[in-house]
């Protein structure tokens, strides 16, 4: 038997949707096979994981406040993506980001006089952070040649060791009983909430906004053709004049900025104070969205929720069926080997010969 | 003269130290060198090693042989890798989103199924013993004294840079590796050979996972291999994809990490988190200082390394 792959002439609209349908749907009859072996009713645990965080007003902020930093940095990535250059660093830029913002909340802490400046000083910072940190991938790159992938992951460990070290030395709390966390920032410093007594806060529409602008520049501006020709055609792209360098010192930028201003969003929203942990690991979830989203901006929306349902439907299987959280993380990468797999009937007619054991050359 | 053999028997015991560090990187740096040098990137090292590490431990307390254990975490990798394999070989799926997903899917199965393991503690693999010859002082311990994954790892090491460079198939891999179109039109079967690479390649990474379970910590936690599949990965790139050279690159990180914990122990004065960095700024400085010294010589990586493989007809 052999598997033959005849490329499409052209991709069919219908397709490109039903693949990544297809491919969910495999991803949720398996994780319900997975789920009867450890003991608990596919049925229920679907409610669970899919329809249970939908049905509570508090569960759909947690929904929306997961999905905003996701499909920001997954916006970001998407530019990376498509012009084939490969930032798997952002968790640490997003740490990054929100270190440096964190930073001048706790250096503004207890001034005197006017404190509107604190918050926008803070998102400029980490947003500037983020920039900065993805500049070193990027630039020994573009300088030296030297691969993207392994220095922007080593950079991650790195930022994780640097926040580590900042909490638990200079930016520590004096009046914290030496717990590793700084003060709590003052209200000048935090993310106002949309709704009162609510979880919701205004770092969601700063992402919305950032998210929205990004489509933009991608499909209406010169630069955003530049990303998606290179990516369709590196070839075509170089002899239409566009400068590989150039390109990939601002397709890192983008994403590297989206990261960090998701890190200061995060922890001038949320968490209100720096500690060793400020991700749950957001920025290698971002890679999954912005795979599952087609690395597009809509899609990438989409995918984001998605994702940020079965986290939260996640952590209420954990606490109601007792399924491990591990669960949740094995199911959003089999997600994405399937997505990856479907879109393969999108670009290929994909024919099954019987017999002949391999490729027969034909003179 | 007893001083002599004193301080000998420590430079022993740091070389012997070096080389257990040692050890994961190189299984798992050897396997990603044939899956590379076959053309294919697979950047699911991370997740193929802790789901080996978490099988292998899982196996061997069930089954109370370390010898089991480690074929368990290398089916484990094996098994993880034609996941991969499928997706990337037969399927022409984007090798690095793909590399990604399985880290992911990695860490994840491997939580499910070190999930009742953790906390335990089972005895390190046995050391060879020879007698006499084990005993030697200065250098016994460091040439008979070692778990069978630190001899497997040195004769995996041989016997890939002998079927590299020695053997019919070898060469094929190679030609596979730099020219899929061509070796294609040669009548060469381009994507039964990457798969093959991309499963042994799995079982290799497993089995350094296996190692690090069943001899070098001896326990099971999530998330143990802290990175060390992608440093393996760099250590391929450092080693311009030469098995003899991942064996001399892996010993020199073996080396820093080391160092980071007799320097940590001996407390100088520096953070410990700087320490802690210390083996990921040394893979970064460590890419860099290499493309620097080579500006002009051009790149040495399989020339169809990472490019998709559909054939045509």
């Amino acid at each position: 038997m052999r598997l033959d792959l005849l490329p499409r002439a052209r991709r069919s609209p219908w397709l490109d949707l039903l693949a990544p349908a297809l491919a969910f749907l495999a991803a949720v009859l398996i994780g319900g096979i997975a789920v009867a072996i450890l003991g608990v009713p596919p049925g229920q645990a679907f409610l669970t994981y899919f329809v249970a965080p939908l049905s509570e007003v508090w569960s759909l902020q947690e929904v929306a406040l997961k999905a905003a930093p996701l499909a920001l940095i997954a916006t970001g990535l998407a530019f990376c993506y498509r012009a084939n250059l490969w930032n798997i660093g952002a968790e640490g830029q997003y740490v990054a980001g929100g270190l440096a913002g964190g930073w001048v909340a706790v250096a503004a802490h207890g001034s005197q006089g006017p404190t509107v400046w604190i918050l926008p000083a803070m998102l400029l910072a980490g947003t500037l952070a983020g920039i900065a940190y993805a500049m070193i991938p990027a630039l020994l790159r573009v300088r030296l040649g030297v691969s993207e992938i392994l220095t922007s992951l080593m950079l991650v460990y790195v930022a994780q060791l640097l926040l580590d070290y900042m909490v638990r030395g200079p930016l520590r709390d004096p009046q914290g009983y030496n717990f590793p966390q700084s003060v709590s920032f003052e209200d000048a410093a935090r993310l106002p909430l949309l709704m009162e007594g609510e979880s919701l806060h205004a770092g969601v529409l700063i992402s919305g906004l950032a998210i929205a602008l990004a489509a933009l520049v991608l499909a209406r501006t010169l630069f955003g053709f530049e990303v998606r020709a290179v990516g369709a055609s590196p070839r075509a792209a170089r002899f239409a004049g566009f400068s590989d360098a150039r390109l990939t010192l601002a397709v890192f930028a983008i994403s590297g900025g989206a990261a960090g201003l998701a890190g200061i969003c995060e922890v001038a929203g949320r968490i209100g104070q720096l500690q060793p942990e400020i991700s749950p690991g957001y920025g290698f979830t971002a890679i999954i969205v912005a795979f599952l989203g087609r690395l597009s901006p809509p899609g990438i929306l989409l995918a984001a929720l998605v994702i940020a349902l079965t986290t939260i439907g996640g952590e209420g299987a954990q606490i109601d069926l007792k399924l491990p959280l591990d669960l949740t993380r094995a199911f959003q990468g089999l997600l994405l080997g399937l997505v990856l797999g479907a879109d393969v009937l999108t670009r290929y007619h994909v024919r099954i010969v019987p017999g002949g054991a391999g490729a027969k050359v034909t003179p | 003269m007893s001083l002599d053999i004193v301080s000998l028997d420590i430079v022993q015991m740091v070389l012997v130290t070096v080389l257990t560090a040692a050890t994961p990187l190189i299984l798992a740096g050897i396997g990603e060198l044939v899956v590379e040098r076959s053309g294919v990137l697979n950047l699911g090292v991370e997740g193929m090693m802790v789901l080996g590490a978490a099988a292998a431990f899982a196996v061997a307390t069930q089954t109370g042989s370390t010898g089991l254990g480690a074929l368990g975490g290398a089916g484990a990798g094996l098994l993880l890798a034609a996941l991969f394999g499928v997706l990337t070989v037969g399927l022409a799926a984007n090798q690095v989103a793909s590399g990604l997903a399985l880290t992911i899917l990695g860490l994840g199965l491997s939580g499910l199924v070190g999930a009742g393991y953790v906390g335990m503690k089972r005895d390190p693999a046995p050391h060879l013993h020879l007698p006499g010859l084990t005993d030697l002082p200065g250098i016994g311990r460091l040439l008979f004294g070692h778990d069978a994954f630190v001899y497997a790892a040195l004769l995996l090491v041989v016997g890939v840079w002998w079927f590299l460079w020695r053997t019919r198939a070898g060469l094929i891999l190679r030609a596979v590796g730099d020219d899929h179109t061509a070796t294609h039109a040669l009548g060469l079967k381009v994507r039964k050979v990457r798969f093959l690479a991309v499963l042994f390649g799995g079982a290799c990474a497993g089995l350094a996972g296996a190692y690090l379970s069943l001899a070098y910590t001896p326990f099971w936690a999530p998330a143990m291999t802290a990175g060390r599949g992608w440093i393996a990965l760099a250590l391929v790139v450092f080693a311009s994809w030469q098995p003899l050279r991942v064996a001399a690159g892996a010993l020199l990180f073996g080396g820093a990490t080391v160092l980071q914990l007799h320097a940590q122990a001996a407390g100088l004065g520096l953070p410990g988190q700087l320490l802690s960095a210390l083996p990921y700024l040394a893979t970064i400085l460590a890419l860099v200082l290499l493309s620097l010294g080579r500006r002009r010589g051009g790149s040495l990586a399989p020339a169809a390394l990472g490019r998709v493989f559909a054939p045509s007809r």
